[in-house]
């Protein structure tokens, strides 16, 4: 599939069910032709994560993903030397000289690799997803910056290792902190918000077979007059497809104040927030 | 458009959104990619280029309707229009006799009603045409115009239509209503836009890109002093302060900087002997995630009546971060406000029980630190444990009242960390009736906030001293 255009890109999205609005499919677009990274921001449940999977399925590339957590040092996200193996290796060669033993333990067969280091690896450039980097720590950030910069890693046992392939990188962000002004500088930067209900219907269609278009524009509607409300955690769209699932299997034709009651606690996981929701949409102060 | 893009990235620049020589770079060879008649390709590539923070995106908004004005192409649906050349608005003064309002309303309430955007973008062209009112030459930035474009359109009025127009006769629930109010305000909130947009491109015809530039150009939300705030300003950063505090949430709990926790020995041990007593799988004792607990303590008075507005928003929204966030609010002595935040209550009301019902005024209302951190000593202080750390935010004008500062020691000593925000510039303290040094001296940290920006690199940069041990 040939993203040469924003309007192909868009187009290839939908086919696997992923609906873009027209800023996601321009940059999309945009970084394929430009070949930078994308920087996704945006609060959770937007379809950060999703956009990349859908890319993946779209070019046929392989999708590697690496899940950042605080913690998450070059071991994990680059690579690491497998030293149960070398270890059992050095006890088995116990006779051997050991400069011999250290060639040996120091090569390709004890390199655990990581997902950076497999995505720039990969023979077919692949779609890299580094997912959460707000989650870990600075000094990993300026690891990450360093390979997307660089594509390329030095091992010192097994010297430089150039790319062969450069990937497709999206970086995603819940923006619990700032991200480097470096980092930035490198990204094209996406920012992606709950859909507007004509966008969050067609969503729903697409993700929940059986769905009248009736019910998925009701949805739509009351999702955007919950999100207006001063809540403590606005229901993404994960929780609006899961919304739309229970309304389904219930067998409901119409969101009325009573269906909204019942079923608040499926769109809102916070009770105060179903408090609060339930106060001001489903028994309005006369 | 080479020359056009450079004056648009230095307008940015001007009004202070830093943009930098490489993405200068990058938007040039993006838009060598584009076809240029499209507008909304140009502007988002433009965006995804240059800028690299939400809070950029309003000032990078205005700038494009400047700078790429001229660029709505004639709309084919309606022909009437492509003799209106580009960026040349036929006439500024609306000729008489062959307008009809009637026709206009009807149409624009047509294209609002079917969610047209070429519809609307043609009626909201005729309505500045005919309505704005707009005079060659006059020096200003297109709010009045946009002002009374709308009220001759009367947007009540047009709310009310297409309230009557999309029920279609049905009697419709209190939900369905409020449904349908919200689906009309985000109609006519696009009909603004356009407006605007319009007003925008006629000024531009009128006077040019830097002059329009010029008068549109306000301080971005993040420098206005927050001690001289218009309530506009206010509610802006009002909107800015949740995600702030959800950084503020997520540096509080995260643990000390730490890779891995110690070396578990016991636990390695008796791993090895799967190997034969080879250690090849060290284990580690995880580090404990941090619960913090955080008071805030808020100065309430005169003196600091939109800063203590905003730190009150502030606390508000922490609050719904935090479960053991406790808040306290004072002028010459303190009280506790924690519940006046429960759950489900909104800023408004807070704000209306803070100032009606908390026992913040002793003697006179006119500050005093010192009598307010005896009180909250003596009130409060056997509740202090090292994990609680405490925010003050106040200007530290005591009246020349009695510091006590023996009081602050004593509070600090007890807490984990006691932080100190001024919305003073730092060259006032101490002048006058300050005694911020004094009180500074048992702070962990003072820290000048007079701007959203400030507040957010003081959240940016917070580390704590880890918890106190006995
Ligand atoms: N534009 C979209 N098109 C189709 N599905 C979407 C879209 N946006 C979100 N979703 C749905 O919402 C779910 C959550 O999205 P996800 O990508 O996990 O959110 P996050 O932004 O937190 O990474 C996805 O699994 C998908 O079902
Ligand atoms: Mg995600």
């Amino acid at each position: 599939m040939e993203l040469d255009s924003s309007q192909s890109v868009a187009d290839a999205l939908r086919t696997v069910g992923y609906l873009p609005d027209a800023r996601i499919a321009q940059v999309v677009y945009l970084a394929a032709h430009l070949g930078k990274p994308i920087l996704v921001e945006g609060p959770a449940g937007v379809g950060k994560t999703e956009l990349a999977k859908a890319l993946a399925a779209v070019t046929g590339r392989e999708l590697v993903r690496l899940q950042c957590y605080e913690g998450l040092d070059e071991a994990k996200a680059l690579y690491e030397w497998n030293y149960k193996k070398q270890l059992l290796r050095i006890q088995a060669d116990e006779d051997h000289e050991w400069s011999e033993i250290e060639q040996d333990i120091f090569s390709e067969e004890f390199l655990l690799e990581r997902p950076l280091l497999r995505a720039i690896r990969s023979e077919k450039p692949a779609i890299l997803l580094i997912d959460e980097v707000d989650r870990v720590e600075v000094e990993t950030e300026a690891l990450l910056l360093e390979v997307l910069s660089d594509f390329q890693v030095s091992i010192p046992e097994l010297g430089t290792i150039a790319a062969s392939s450069i990937p497709m990188v999206l970086l995603t962000s819940n923006n619990t902190r700032e991200l480097s002004e470096a980092l930035k500088r490198r990204c094209l930067f996406l920012h992606i918000d709950y859909p507007d209900p004509e966008r969050e219907q067609e969503i729903l269609e697409a993700r929940v077979p059986g769905l009248s278009a009736h019910l998925a524009e009701q949805i739509a509607r009351v999702a955007r007059s919950v999100r207006n409300l001063d809540l403590k955690k606005s229901p993404s769209v994960s929780e609006t497809i899961d919304w739309a699932r229970t309304l389904l299997a219930l067998a409901v034709d119409q969101v009325d104040e009573d269906v909204l009651a019942d079923t608040l606690h499926v769109l809102l996981k916070y009770q105060t927030d179903i408090e609060t929701a339930a106060k001001e949409l489903t028994a309005p102060a006369r | 458009m080479i020359a056009t893009l450079t004056g648009f990235i230095d307008e940015l620049r001007d009004v202070g959104v830093p943009v930098s020589m490489v993405e200068a770079i990058d938007a040039m060879r993006a838009v060598e990619s584009l076809d240029l008649v499209d507008k909304v390709a140009l502007r988002e590539t433009l965006r995804a280029t240059l800028i690299k923070n939400l809070r950029h995106e309003r000032a990078f908004d205005t700038a494009f309707d400047v700078y790429f004005s001229s660029l709505p192409a004639p709309l084919p649906d309606h022909p009437e229009l492509a003799d209106d050349p580009v960026g040349q608005p036929s006439s500024t003064a609306p000729p008489e006799g062959d307008f009809d309002l009637d026709d206009l309303l009807q149409s624009l309430l047509d294209a609002l009603q079917s969610s047209d955007s070429d519809g609307l973008r043609a009626g909201a062209q005729r309505a500045v045409d005919r309505l704005a009112g707009m005079e060659p030459g006059r020096p200003v930035g297109g709010t009045y115009y946009l002002y009374r474009t709308l009220r001759r359109l009367d947007m009540t009025r047009l709310e009310e239509r297409l309230m009557e127009a999309m029920a279609e006769g049905r009697e419709l629930s209190e939900f369905d209503q409020r449904l349908l109010r919200e689906d009309i305000a985000s109609r006519l909130e696009e009909l603004k836009r356009q407006l605007e947009e319009e007003i925008r491109r006629r000024l531009v015809a009128d006077r040019g890109r830097e002059a329009v530039a010029r008068t549109l150009r306000r301080p971005m939300i993040e420098d206005v002093d927050l001690m001289h705030a218009t309530t506009a300003e206010l509610a802006e950063m009002e909107a800015a302060i949740g995600p702030l505090t959800r950084k503020l949430a997520a540096r509080l709990a995260r643990r000390r900087k730490r890779r891995s926790g110690r070396l578990d020995f016991r636990k390695t041990v008796r791993r090895s002997l799967a190997t034969g007593g080879v250690p090849v799988d060290p284990q580690f004792r995880h580090p404990r995630p941090h619960r913090p607990e955080v008071w805030l303590v808020c100065d309430i008075s005169g003196s600091m009546a939109t800063f203590s507005r905003f730190t009150l928003q502030f606390t508000h929204a922490m609050s719904s971060q935090f479960s053991r966030l406790r808040s306290f609010a004072f002028v010459d002595t303190v009280d506790e406000v924690s519940d006046f935040f429960g759950p489900g209550i909104d800023f408004g009301s807070a704000l209306h029980r803070i100032t009606t019902e908390a026992e913040v005024v002793w003697m006179d209302g006119h500050s005093d630190y010192g009598n307010t951190f005896e009180t909250f000593l003596n009130r409060y202080g056997r509740q202090i444990t090292p994990r609680t750390t405490i925010i003050i935010t106040g200007d530290a004008r005591n009246n020349y009242r009695p510091t006590r500062e023996q009081a602050l020691a004593d509070i600090a000593k007890k807490a984990r960390a006691v932080i100190w925000l001024n919305p003073e510039p730092t060259s006032y303290w101490d002048t006058g009736d300050s005694t911020m040094s004094e009180y500074a001296a048992h702070c962990d940290s003072v820290h000048e906030v007079r701007t959203l920006a400030q507040l957010e690199s003081f959240v940016e940069g917070l580390t704590f001293p880890r918890a106190r041990v006995f």
